[in-house]
């Protein structure tokens, strides 16, 4: 198995300054849970691929319901705001905020410093930001500087490269741009099976190509201030088949920034092996929490019998 | 009246919704004379110590602050509120902190991955007023790249690569490196035992 670079071992405190006995662990870190709660139009969503969408719920009932059980944080993603009003995300996050007492991170059309102020005044803790960051990533400096790096989550949407060495899992058929042919056509380019797999970044949820690589375009993000990456797997989202563990481990082990595992969760040994094998720092889902088929306490439990350090 | 200090930076929203959702109320406050006033005080950093400091500098609250230090007037700094309670901090060489602690505010060395986000466990000291009826172990939300040493006034302490103080207790002056406004049930029973005292 793969090392995570940052395995904080577990042993006793240096410093007792309780009654515990000796031995009892006191210094662990979490790997957080967090449920994702993707909004169109004031409702909760969620589809496959980020089409086929299909109501989800209320987002003032479930995040009410994920701070009861024990979310270590929610992400709020408004996936039609690249295209519509922004009105109604704004009335949604006032109504989240007001009674949840987790970090709470809110994406979805942040384009410029201004959207960042108002959802961050709405009650949001951190705002993320995908393709206006692609676009024009000074404005990953810009939120950074005036809210400080815990502020920016820097979304990437990734997509495996078709010819790319990885796992068995069939991997998305879409159409690649003319700027991915001249990615490939470089020196580093026409990845084989024995090569390393590559991902390419995606945006406007994942219709546009980028020609971009996701590791360095990580790795750029990274330099102009991002507080942490919310790295999702494009071939993986919505199928419930397990995250891209590669993809994940790939980005968590380069980085010095937290990573967000997103897409793919479809049970608790999925996300116990993002943990294990992908390096995560945490894991982000939708679906298998909004449908009740895991609570997260039981979730957390499970993770707890395969040693991976959560907080319940 | 409770004082929540504003000096251009904080995360003062969240703190006075916790307040207004324990059934209590809180003011933003970025004026001399409102600090003055005030029975308590909150003061919640986030961001920059420099940036911080100039902040406090530039509203006139220093004098205010070290009134309220001696006149032993309740005080909670929350994450950079702590860290301005040491004499200096590795993130602004040559600023000075309130120095109301000895030593300097250190960069986290050794770990992978900073800063150090996330949910890590208190080490409580026993019988401490803010940490009444908070079981130690609790795990506490921590967003902070730089971290203050640990004094004889530390009453928590979590490890993150190293040890460091989580929680202050001298006197009537109280601080948490930790956010007790995102922290969930364990944050909020932080905040109520404050505000209780």
């Amino acid at each position: 198995m793969v090392l995570c670079p940052l395995s904080l071992a577990p042993r006793t405190s240096v410093v007792q300054l309780g009654t515990k006995d000796e031995g009892q662990r006191t210094n662990l870190f979490a790997k957080r849970i967090i449920p994702c709660l993707d909004c169109k139009d004031g409702r909760v969503v969620k589809g496959i691929h980020f089409v086929n969408l299909r109501d989800a719920g209320d987002p003032g009932d479930l995040a009410e319901m994920y701070n009861r059980e024990g979310a270590d944080e929610l992400v709020m993603l408004d996936i039609s705001a690249s295209r519509e009003g922004r009105a109604t995300l704004m009335e949604t996050v006032r109504q989240v905020a007001r009674c949840l007492f987790i970090p709470l991170t809110v994406g979805g059309g942040v384009r410029v410093l201004e959207d960042a102020r108002r959802l961050l005044s709405a009650g949001a803790d951190k705002v993320a930001v995908n393709t206006a960051a692609v676009e024009t990533p000074e404005v990953i400096r810009v939120i950074a500087e005036n809210y400080g790096r815990q502020a920016i989550v820097v979304a990437i949407d990734a997509r495996r490269l078709r010819n790319s060495a990885g796992p068995s899992r069939p991997v998305a058929q879409g159409p690649l741009s003319g700027r991915f042919d001249r990615l490939r056509a470089g020196s580093a380019a026409l990845p084989t099976e024995n090569q390393p797999p590559h991902w390419e970044v995606v945006t406007y949820g994942g219709t546009k190509p980028t020609g971009l690589d996701a590791l360095e375009w990580a790795r750029r993000v990274e330099e102009l201030g991002a507080g942490e990456i919310l790295l999702t797997s494009m071939d993986a989202d919505g199928t419930q088949t397990g995250f891209d563990c590669e993809l994940t481990a790939t980005v968590a082990r380069t980085l010095h920034i937290p990573v967000i595992a997103s897409g793919g969760a479809g049970s608790p040994e999925h996300i116990a092996e993002v943990f294990q094998r992908g390096c995560a720092d945490a894991a982000l889902a939708a679906s298998i929490f909004h449908y009740e088929t895991h609570t997260i306490r039981s979730l957390k439990q499970f993770l707890r019998t395969q040693g991976v350090s959560v907080r319940i | 009246m409770i004082a929540v200090l504003d000096y251009g930076g904080g995360n003062v929203g969240s703190v006075l919704k916790a307040i207004e959702y324990l059934g209590l109320s809180a003011e933003r406050v970025d004026q001399p004379a409102a600090l003055r006033a005030a029975e308590k005080i909150i003061f919640p950093g986030q961001g920059h110590f420099g940036a911080m400091m100039k902040g406090l500098a530039e509203r006139a609250m220093l004098a205010p602050l070290r009134e309220a230090f001696a006149g032993g007037k309740p005080f909670l700094g929350i994450c950079l509120g702590l860290q301005a309670l040491y004499e200096s901090s590795e993130e602004a060489p040559g600023v000075a902190g309130l120095g109301i602690l000895p030593g300097c505010v250190t960069r986290f060395q050794g770990v992978f991955k900073v800063p150090h986000v996330g949910w890590s466990q208190l080490v409580l000291r026993p019988d401490t007023k803010l940490f009444h009826g908070v079981a130690d172990g609790s795990f506490v939300y921590y967003c902070h790249s730089y971290y203050g040493p640990v004094t004889p006034e530390a009453c928590a302490v979590t490890e993150y690569g190293q040890t460091f103080a989580a929680g202050i207790e001298m006197k009537k002056i109280w601080a948490v490196q930790f956010h007790p406004e995102k922290s969930g049930e364990v944050g909020l029973k932080v905040l109520k035992n404050f505000l209780n005292l």
